[in-house]
C-alpha cells in the first residue's frame, strides 16, 4: 500500500484499535439503522422513531442507576414504548394527528425522566453528552459483540417480514383482507426499529439519531420508488455517511456526530432542492 | 347447494358494541352477476363486504364464497377497500402495489423480476397482464401517489384481480371521482364482470351510474337486508316497508331513480362511513 496516498489514509484510519471498533459497530449500525430507516420513512412514523430515540434517553440512564449496563435500560425502555405505541391501536399509527400529540407529550416526559435519573445517579457530564450525541470513539469489544448479534438478528428479522411489512405500510385493509397479520407486524417492526435505536444511540446519539435513522430513507425514497432499489440505496447511504463521516471526524478532531449529520442533511438537502427544481421546469 | 353460486348468506348478523347492524339475511349471488350493494349511512353496507371477506367474523349464520365456507385471503376473492386516495408522497410504483396483491402477505423480501426462481418473473407477467386488462399500461410504472383518482381506481382494480380472482368486492369504487371517470370505471367493471365471467360485489351511495348494468341489488337498511333485481326492489312500497317509514322512489325524465323520504338522499355522501 505504500506509495498509494489514498492506501495511506486508509492505512491510518485502521492503525489503532478503538477506530477498527469504531469502524465495525459504525458498519453494523449504518446497515440496520438504513434497513429499518427505509420502512420508518416509508409508513411515515419518523416521529413515533424519533420519540422511541427519546426515551432510550431515561432508559439509559436508569440502566446506569440500577447498575445494570446502559444499553440493557437503552433496550427495555425502548421495547416498552415500542409495545406501547402499537398497542394504543390501528388508529394512532401511521401519522396521525393523534399519534403526533400523544408522541409529543410521551417524549418531553421522556427526556424530564432522563434528567432526574441522571441527577440521581450524580452522573457526570461527559456520561450525559455520550447519550446525547454518541461515543462512536469509546467503543469496546463487548459493545461491537453485541452490535453484531442486535444487528444481525434484527437484519434477519426485518428481511424476513420486509413484504408483509409493505404491504401492510401502504394498503393496510387489502393486507388485511389478504391474510397479514397487521398488527402483529405493526408490533414486530416497532420492535425492531427499538432494537436499531439502541445500537445506533452508541454511534451518534439520541439527538442526532435521525441522520441514519431517517435521513438515509428520506433521501433515498426520493431517487426511487422501486421498493428493494430504494431499500439497498438506503442502506448504501447510511454506511457512505457514517464511514465518510468517522474518517472525516478522526482526521480532522471534531465530533462525528457532526460529520455523519452533516453528510446526511447535505444529501437530504441536495436532492430535495434538485427534485423541486425538475419539478418547476417539468410544469414550466 | 348450486354450482353457480358465488356468494351465500343464510341466517347471517353480526352484532358490534351490542348493537345488531343486520341480522337474518338471507342472501345468494349467482356466478358472473354484477350485484349493487346499496344503502344509507352507516346501514352497514361495508359490513356486509367485511363479512363477505372473512375479515369479520358473523355474530350468527354462515357465509359460503364460491361453495365453501368464508376465509380471509382467499385467491378467488378480490378487494378494494374504501377509500379516498393515496398520500400524493407515497413513494411506491403502481405496478409494485399490484404485485403486493399477488404475494405481498408471503414472507421474505420482495424480489425483482430477473432473480431466478421463486417463479418472480411468472409473477411479474401476471402483474403485467392484469395491468394491460385495465389498461394501466401507461402510467403502471410511476408512483401511486402521483396518479389521478381514475388512475388510481384502475390500478386498485387490476391488484384486485391479479390473483386470479373469480369475485371482485368494491366498495365504493365510484366515489371521488368525477363523472367521466365514474362512467369510465363503471364501464371498465362491467366489461371484466361479462367477459372474465367475474361476480362482481359493489357498494355504491348512488345506483345511477351503474343502473344499467346490474343483475341483482341488495339494499341494506335499518338492520335488514333485501335482495332482488333493481326494479323489483328500488320501489315505493319495497323501500318504505324496508325503512318502516313511507320513502318514494321518483324516476327522473332522463332515467335516473331519486330515492326521497328517508333521512338523507341516496346519492349524497358526506363522509366515509366506517365500522
Amino acid at each position: 500500500m505504500s506509495g498509494n496516498p489514498g492506501g495511506d489514509l486508509i492505512g491510518a484510519l485502521f492503525q489503532y484499535h478503538f477506530m477498527q471498533n469504531a469502524l465495525e459497530v459504525g458498519t453494523l449500525v449504518a446497515l440496520l439503522a438504513g434497513a429499518a430507516g427505509y420502512f420508518i420513512v416509508l409508513r411515515g412514523q419518523s416521529f413515533a422513531a424519533h420519540m422511541l430515540s427519546q426515551v432510550g434517553f431515561p432508559g439509559a440512564a436508569a440502566g446506569v442507576l440500577c447498575h445494570v449496563s446502559p444499553v440493557l435500560g437503552l433496550v427495555a425502555f425502548c421495547v416498552v414504548a415500542a409495545v406501547g405505541i402499537t398497542a394504543s391501536g390501528r388508529r394512532l399509527e401511521a401519522g396521525s394527528r393523534v399519534e403526533s400529540a400523544a408522541v409529543g407529550t410521551i417524549l418531553a416526559f421522556a427526556l424530564a425522566l432522563g434528567l432526574l435519573f441522571f441527577r440521581l445517579y450524580h452522573g457526570s457530564v461527559q456520561s450525559v453528552y455520550g447519550f446525547l450525541f454518541g461515543t462512536i470513539l469509546g467503543i469496546t469489544d463487548r459493545d461491537v459483540t453485541v452490535t453484531l448479534v442486535a444487528a444481525a438478528l434484527a437484519l434477519v428479522a426485518l428481511a424476513l417480514i420486509a413484504r408483509p411489512l409493505i404491504f401492510a405500510s401502504v394498503d393496510p385493509d387489502v393486507a388485511e383482507a389478504r391474510g397479514v397479520p397487521v398488527r402483529a407486524i405493526s408490533m414486530a417492526f416497532m420492535l425492531i426499529v427499538a432494537l436499531s435505536v439502541a445500537v445506533t444511540v452508541q454511534v451518534i446519539g439520541t439527538l442526532l439519531i435521525f441522520a441514519l435513522l431517517v435521513a438515509p430513507g428520506a433521501s433515498a425514497i426520493q431517487l426511487t420508488a422501486r421498493p428493494l432499489l430504494g431499500l439497498a440505496l438506503t442502506m448504501v447511504l447510511a454506511l457512505l455517511f457514517t464511514w465518510l463521516g468517522t474518517a472525516v471526524a478522526y482526521f480532522s478532531g471534531y465530533p462525528v456526530g457532526f460529520f455523519v449529520t452533516t453528510l446526511a442533511f447535505g444529501c437530504f438537502g441536495l436532492l430535495r432542492v434538485g427534485r423541486l427544481a425538475v419539478g418547476r421546469l417539468e410544469s414550466a | 347447494m348450486p354450482v353457480s353460486e358465488a356468494l351465500a348468506f343464510a341466517g347471517a348478523g353480526i352484532r358490534l358494541g351490542g348493537q345488531w347492524i343486520w341480522r337474518g339475511v338471507d342472501v345468494t349471488v349467482e356466478v358472473g352477476e354484477f350485484v349493487a350493494v346499496l344503502g344509507p349511512n352507516g346501514a352497514g353496507k361495508s359490513t356486509l363486504l367485511r363479512a363477505a371477506l372473512g375479515v369479520l367474523p358473523l355474530t350468527e349464520g354462515v357465509v359460503r364464497v364460491f361453495g365453501r365456507p368464508v376465509s380471509r385471503g382467499n385467491d378467488a376473492v378480490g378487494y378494494l377497500p374504501q377509500r379516498r386516495h393515496f398520500d400524493p408522497d407515497l413513494r411506491i410504483r403502481a405496478t409494485d402495489l399490484v404485485r403486493l396483491g399477488l404475494d405481498g402477505a408471503s414472507w421474505g423480501l420482495p424480489l425483482p423480476r430477473w432473480v431466478p426462481g421463486a417463479g418472480a418473473r411468472k409473477k411479474a407477467e401476471r402483474v403485467d397482464e392484469v395491468i394491460d386488462l385495465v389498461g394501466a399500461g401507461a402510467y403502471a410504472r410511476r408512483p401511486i401517489g402521483e396518479l389521478s383518482g381514475g388512475e388510481q381506481q384502475r390500478i386498485l382494480i387490476a391488484q384486485a384481480l391479479v390473483t386470479g380472482a373469480r369475485m371482485l368486492v368494491l366498495d365504493e369504487p365510484l366515489e371521488s371521482l368525477d363523472l367521466n371517470n365514474q362512467q369510465a370505471i363503471s364501464a371498465l367493471i362491467q366489461r371484466i364482470c361479462r367477459q372474465r365471467d367475474v361476480t362482481v360485489l359493489l357498494v355504491a351511495h348512488d345506483v345511477n351510474p351503474i343502473l344499467s348494468f346490474l343483475d341483482r341489488v341488495i339494499y341494506v337498511a335499518n338492520g335488514k337486508v333485501v335482495e332482488g333485481r333493481p326494479n323489483d326492489v328500488i320501489r315505493t312500497d319495497t323501500l318504505s316497508q324496508l325503512y318502516g317509514t313511507h320513502v318514494e322512489v321518483l324516476k327522473a325524465s332522463d332515467g335516473r331513480l331519486v330515492v326521497v323520504g328517508q333521512q338523507e338522499p341516496v346519492s349524497y355522501h358526506p363522509q366515509p362511513e366506517r365500522h
